[in-house]
């Protein structure tokens, strides 16, 4: 029965106690940290060596020989099928699709969470319900449905096609983002407005949108990893001549004929993955900001 | 100015002293009605409207193009019979347990590890997360090439002398999804870790001095106090694994292609290939109804749990 003694007065063995326990944190975490960057540092070296040295050498080790033609091969050479004018092709494609697709989801989820949050519109909040209960329906849902739809329309494996895609599926999380920044703000703020005699846009141009800024920012970094990170919206509906760089990336890393220049790949691979890592390295808390508000994405 | 004379004309005695305040306040939210049309138009398009016609099609006998007779439960009894859906069934609760799980508990120990006043917190915090904002495909193309027998990780280990050390898991058929499980647990856990991690630092700080009063273990602490604390953040969690797990595509076409064989197959696949390959559009709609049901039984107990609930007890 010596317990509540030695817990009131510490004895002399605890200090050394804790010394070990915290290498033991340290190790732990610095073990951690070695599984994450392990296939990174193997993508950077991979894409550094020139082919001989990938197929003889040490995958770990840094090249021996250091030469940057894998990039250039990568970006401006590569093969998808008969087409070798490397990756650069989906690098622009993606670009093209990402900047129509960002601003008109922002601009989609603003207006919707402004006349959510302050206009009471009787079913708002139903059809608000369901869209954010959309978010977690399978895409492989929507799908078919979509296609004909779209080859209806006639737009079908377009750019159009894409865009209205991501903005479509983009609308849940951009409309919840807006949603709730615009609940957090006094609703004095609107009265005052609307006493003043603003109308519906003249209120959100004029008073809310100038106050989005930090909501925008989040948005932004989520919709352009996300947007460049997707694979199954751009294989679906951009048709060949606008594939994103992630379906590119894929055709040209699994569709290769013959001994495979694994340098090559990887410099492709991380040209694939530098935009959204850009993002996440430049945005740092904002970007977890970013997940937290939208985990619902999922 | 027909908006404002006609109620009150059609109906006065209805209508009564309403009358002239209903128009106006229904010509105020003119604007956020007009505004919320493009919305409209997509939850009864695209969310409602295309879910059920997917639905629809999957009792259907369609196969290169949609059809809209009613086969019954026929494309659903083909599915269950096929060899190729039954593996990818098997395959995603696997990788889902295995996922999941890894997720949670990796997740959690670097969230307490890194809450024990390290050093480079927020050096750690950047290395864990990376690997969340790269693509799966990326992620699924560097594991493949690190996993490769012939120059990855097996080769590495035997030229340091363990020549008959063996790893080939991703060209092996009965291992070949756990090799997803290690990509998707790479890709995933940093994210656990910053749901995790946001938890434990809203734990009220009088707890811990408490319990240190007390004299109890630390790890006592997170698991049957803080774990406890932040359990919501814990089923949060877990909901968002989950409706990645269905989704599950992106990551297997990158790494594995499906294979060894159709050893990695896995439903949102099997879904894509037959519509878009094997012309099968009632047996892919049906494949799809299926993931839209595992997706609302794990949604519902939560949503339930979440708002339904709560609102009861609040009234």
């Amino acid at each position: 029965m010596t317990t509540p003694l030695t817990a009131n007065v510490p004895s002399g063995r605890r200090p050394r106690r804790v010394g070990i326990a915290r290498i033991g944190i340290y190790a732990f975490l610095l073990t951690s940290a070695a599984f994450f960057l392990l296939p990174l540092w193997i993508m950077v070296t991979t894409s550094l060596k020139p082919r001989a040295e990938v197929w003889e050498g040490n995958i770990l080790a840094l090249p021996a020989e250091f030469t940057v033609e894998p990039w250039i091969k990568a970006w401006s050479e590569a093969c998808t099928g008969l087409d070798c004018n490397g990756i650069s092709v989906g690098f622009w494609n993606s670009v093209q699709i990402l900047i129509p697709s960002l601003v008109l989801s922002i601009l989609a989820g603003a207006v919707n969470g402004y006349a959510l949050s302050f206009w009471r519109v009787r079913g708002a909040n139903l059809l608000f319900g369901i869209l954010l209960a959309g978010a977690f329906i399978p895409y492989q849902v929507f799908l078919y449905p979509l296609v004909r739809l779209f080859s209806q329309a006639g737009i079908y494996n377009s750019l159009a096609c894409i865009v209205i895609v991501h903005v479509v599926f983009g609308m849940p999380i951009m409309t919840l983002l807006f949603r709730n920044f615009y609940a957090s703000l006094p609703v004095e703020l609107f009265n005052a407005a609307r006493i003043d005699g603003g109308g519906f846009w003249t209120i959100f141009t004029h008073v809310l949108l100038p106050m989005s800024a930090p909501i925008i920012v989040v948005a932004t970094i989520l919709q352009v990893t996300g947007i460049w990170n997707d694979f199954i919206f751009g294989l679906t509906f951009a048709g060949r001549e606008n594939l994103p760089m992630t379906v590119q990336l894929n055709n040209i890393v699994n569709s290769t004929q013959g001994e495979r220049a694994y340098n090559v790949d990887m410099a492709a691979t991380i040209l694939t993955a530098l935009v959204p890592l850009a993002v996440y390295f430049l945005s740092g808390r904002w970007f977890v900001r970013g997940i937290a508000a939208g985990a619902v994405k999922g | 100015m027909v908006t404002a004379r006609s109620p009150a004309a059609a109906s006065p005695r209805m209508l009564g002293g309403r009358a002239d305040a209903r128009p106006a306040r229904w010509r105020r939210q003119l604007g956020a009605k007009l505004a919320l049309l493009p919305l409209t138009a997509v939850v009864i398009v695209v969310y409602l409207g295309c879910m059920l016609w997917t639905v629809r099609l999957s009792f259907s006998s369609s196969k290169l193009l949609p059809v809209g007779d009613w086969a019954g439960l026929q494309q659903y009894e083909r599915l269950f019979a096929n060899d190729r859906f039954l593996l990818s069934a098997i395959n995603i609760g696997i990788f889902g347990v295995l996922f999941i799980g890894g997720c949670l508990v990796f997740g959690f120990l670097l969230a307490v590890f890194i809450d024990q006043r390290v050093r480079a917190e927020g050096v750690l915090r950047t290395v864990f997360l990376f690997p969340h904002a790269m693509s799966l495909v990326v992620t699924g193309l560097a594991w493949q090439w690190f996993l490769n027998p012939t120059l990855g990780l097996q080769k590495l280990v035997r030229d340091l002398g363990f020549a008959g050390f063996t790893f080939d898991w991703i060209v092996n058929q009965q291992m070949v999804i756990y090799t997803l499980v290690i990509a998707g647990i790479w890709q995933a856990s940093g994210l656990v870790m910053a749901i995790l991690l946001a938890g434990l630092r809203g734990v009220d700080e009088d707890l811990w001095k408490a319990a240190r009063v007390d004299g109890i273990p630390a790890w006592r602490v997170y698991l049957s106090i803080a774990l406890p604390l932040i359990g919501p953040m814990v089923v949060t969690a877990t909901v968002l694994l989950a409706v990645q797990v269905v989704k599950l595509y992106d990551l297997v076409v990158a790494m594995t292609r499906g294979g060894p064989g159709i050893a990695s197959e896995v439903p949102a696949k099997f879904v894509m290939d037959h519509l878009f390959e094997r012309n099968n559009i009632g047996l892919a709609t049906a494949a799809a109804s299926m993931m839209l049901v595992t997706v609302v039984a794990i949604l519902a107990p939560w949503i339930y749990a979440r708002y339904v609930r709560e609102t009861g007890r609040r009234t």
